[in-house]
């Protein structure tokens, strides 16, 4: 059968085996990604790996006192033991100068040292029936049936109920503890809640992605929705989908080839979604960010020109002078690819009439340059005479206020000022279009 | 030497090597470094072995060293965006490094003689047949001259560049303003992290290696204020657990490597108990 078959047998869900496979990676998904968000804003990030790591000795546990195995017993053991890791982390951070990150790590290898201790110990013993249970360390999606994925879907509705009657109240603790104790919230207890959810996200997640990779699925898809939005709500649903998204990817290649572990694959599709979101969101993503800084430089260019243009004019009033381009970029310190761009766009805008190789103020761009000045020299007034600082310090603050001051602020400042006519260098504020002065 | 000499001789040699350096670790709060870093190393691992196809040390060392660099740095990067915290980087960086170590070793199954499980567990107990011959001449296991390797490497870094690291360690701003590069040692720390991970887990597993790296150097850190005597404690606590954890694992018929780990836990929170006791009565 070919890739293709195959493909529309999983997609099309014709089959009841891939029907319980995808429902149950989804829930996985859906459950790690939405709590994962919890631990991503408590920069606990790091907590579901020590977790799901603790989580083995159970499994472990779990077979060598039932001597088979039990889908809901190993779980119950998982999250026994992770539990228990999950209290031991809180202890040591509350009780010893140890801090968050070695005590993670302590909890961590210790446990999942005693883990391997038990595997390789029942290994020995060679019973047989124990195949499979190494599974737990990368996760088999394909190996979901029924049962399990009734099981999970109990847990995952009980997961959703919890946090949906309580969100308030996590998202309290989450962001300001101190407020929330203040407001006589439970914070210890409502944090209690929250870590064993998060325990019980990290134990169903156990079968599909394994221990070693748990992490990625409570953190990846909340670090991913984080850069969308910077509203909760939303956040906690995004990081679900992402999950949920790369649950049925990772059930898909599951699919496709058995003999892959699945555990993998969702992450790499959800780092995937990571990478695009930390590149691409807008506003915070690297790329606009990038774009908005670019910008910022332009317009600063742009008024700077404008600016030493006019103030050469100033002395003769002749603002509309025309000077080459070397001439300008001695009035200031632009780097000459900038100037040029900035000449270029300003030309365009007409705000800048170029002739042959010089360059001057049209009326239009006379009066962009007058405003301009305008502001800077206004806000040294202000910080001369309100802040009280001494003249010589204020250039440079006037400098970055140029470019902020919007013309209602402008006002205000002229209004409050009294319409100065000097600044503290004693130089001339312009008002009015000179021009039409003139 | 009786094979189960050899088997000590290797544990203590890894765990020293590693709470030296895991020392610096767990006193620059970046602990889950150690962790991270031995996970990420595996792609590199995996690409050396298909591009030179044999277990060289060389090839692999450099693979690993790189792909755990690049762990450090795009952690470090990822958390200086101010978009993420450096834990969840971290976190996000070596699962992703690690999902493609293991699906390289999923699509080239009939090339790499390496499995994902031999690198968590690690067999310490078959160390002792591995062994160096020159000319016929027998020099003992493999593993003992690379983790003896390791070690005096790391103690040399230790004591060349003690001022540095201290400096770092404990006051980055101050080490800028001397003129040492706390970025740079970091780096340089790292490199010498990964380097160990790498030697280290080949022979003994990453589950060891991670414990090694946190425990004995959190350990001393209850128990002294000094940073010499912190070194020298944390080397002291690692080769215990190695001592405990061959006895222990052969005790149960158990995993060594996975034992050793189990000692280190149980060592600290003894430790951790008995270190409060007094200040509680």
């Amino acid at each position: 059968m070919d890739i293709w078959d195959l493909t529309y047998r999983f997609f099309s869900l014709a089959d009841a085996n891939v029907r319980w496979v995808v429902a149950g990676s989804m829930l996985l998904g859906g459950a790690a990604g939405g709590l994962g968000s919890f631990a991503f804003l408590q920069k606990r990030s790091l907590l579901g790996d020590a977790l799901a790591h603790a989580a083995l000795p159970g499994v472990g546990l779990a077979f060598l006192l039932a001597g088979r195995k039990d889908f809901l017993l190993l779980l119950l053991g998982a999250a026994t033991t992770g539990w228990i890791g999950s209290l031991l982390v809180n202890a040591i951070v509350r009780h010893t100068k140890i801090k968050l990150d070695a005590a993670l790590g302590i909890i961590l290898t210790s446990f999942f040292g005693l883990g391997i201790v038990f595997l390789t110990a029942i290994q020995k013993s060679g019973s047989g029936a124990q195949a499979g249970l190494d599974k737990f360390l990368f996760g088999q999606a394909a190996a979901m049936g029924k049962n399990d994925v009734i099981v999970l879907a109990i847990l995952g509705l009980v997961l959703l109920t919890v946090i949906t009657i309580g969100f308030r109240r996590f998202t309290l603790i989450t962001f300001d503890p101190d407020f929330a104790r203040a407001a006589g919230l439970k914070v210890g207890w409502l944090q209690f809640v929250l870590t064993t959810m998060i325990v019980c996200a990290v134990t169903i997640g156990l079968q599909a992605v394994g221990v070693v990779l748990m992490a990625a699925m409570l953190i990846t898809p909340a670090a991913a929705a984080r850069q969308w939005t910077d509203r909760l709500p939303l956040m906690v649903a995004l990081a679900s989908l992402f999950g949920i998204l790369s649950g049925v990817l990772g059930a898909y290649v599951s699919f496709l080839a058995p003999r892959f572990p699945t555990g993998p694959w969702m992450v790499v599709a959800v780092s995937a979604v990571f990478a695009f979101s930390i590149l691409l969101a807008p506003r915070r993503g690297v790329i606009s960010r990038v774009r908005t800084h670019l910008n910022n430089r332009r317009t600063m260019t742009r008024d700077h020109v404008l600016k030493v243009l006019f103030k050469a004019g100033q002395e003769s009033r002749r603002w509309a002078a025309s000077y080459p381009f070397e001439k300008i970029s001695q009035m200031w310190s632009f780097a000459p690819r900038d100037l040029r761009r900035g000449l270029r766009s300003l030309n365009r805008q007409g705000l800048l009439k170029k002739d042959g190789r010089t360059f001057g103020l049209t009326d239009l761009g006379v009066g962009e340059g007058a405003r301009v000045l305008r502001r800077h020299r206004l806000w040294e007034v202000y910080l001369t005479r309100f802040l009280e600082l001494p003249e010589d310090h204020v250039h440079r603050d006037a400098e970055d206020m140029e470019q902020v001051l919007t013309p209602e602020m402008e006002e205000l400042l002229e209004k409050l000022l009294d319409h100065p006519e000097y600044d503290p260098h004693r130089q001339e504020i312009p008002y009015v279009n000179p021009k039409e002065q003139a | 030497m009786s094979p189960d000499l050899w088997v000590i001789l290797t544990g203590i040699l890894a765990a020293a090597a590693c709470a030296l350096i895991g020392s610096y670790l767990v006193l620059r709060q970046n602990a889950m470094l150690g962790d991270a870093i031995s996970h990420a190393v595996l792609p590199g691992l995996v690409l050396a072995f298909l591009v030179t196809s044999s277990r060289n040390v060389v090839p692999m060392i450099i693979g690993a060293g790189a792909a755990g660099l690049l762990t450090a740095y795009v952690t470090e990067t990822l958390g200086s965006t101010g978009r993420l915290y450096r834990d969840a980087a971290m976190a996000i960086v070596f699962t992703l490094l690690f999902s493609i170590g293991v699906i390289l070793i999923a699509v080239f199954a009939g090339q790499v003689d390496l499995d994902q499980e031999c690198v968590l567990y690690g067999e310490i107990a078959y160390t002792p047949w591995d062994t160096v011959v020159i000319g016929g001449a027998d020099f003992g296991p493999r593993a003992v001259w690379i983790l003896g390797g390791v070690l005096l490497a790391n103690l040399l870094f230790v004591l060349l560049f003690y001022k540095q690291l201290t400096i770092c360690t404990f006051d980055p701003h101050l080490a800028s303003s001397v003129g040492i590069s706390a970025r740079l040692w970091h780096y340089l720390l790292m490199t010498m992290v990964s380097l160990t991970v790498v030697a280290a887990f080949e022979s003994v597993g990453a589950i060891l290696v991670v414990a090694m790296l946190i425990i004995p150097g959190a350990t001393a850190y209850l128990l002294t204020q000094r940073l010499t005597h912190l070194l020298v404690l944390s080397v002291i606590i690692g080769a215990l657990c190695a001592v405990g954890g061959f006895y222990g694992a052969s005790y149960f018929n158990a995993s060594i490597a996975g034992f050793m780990a189990v000692v280190g836990g149980v060592i600290f929170g003894v430790t951790a108990v008995l270190t409060r006791w007094p200040r509680r009565a």
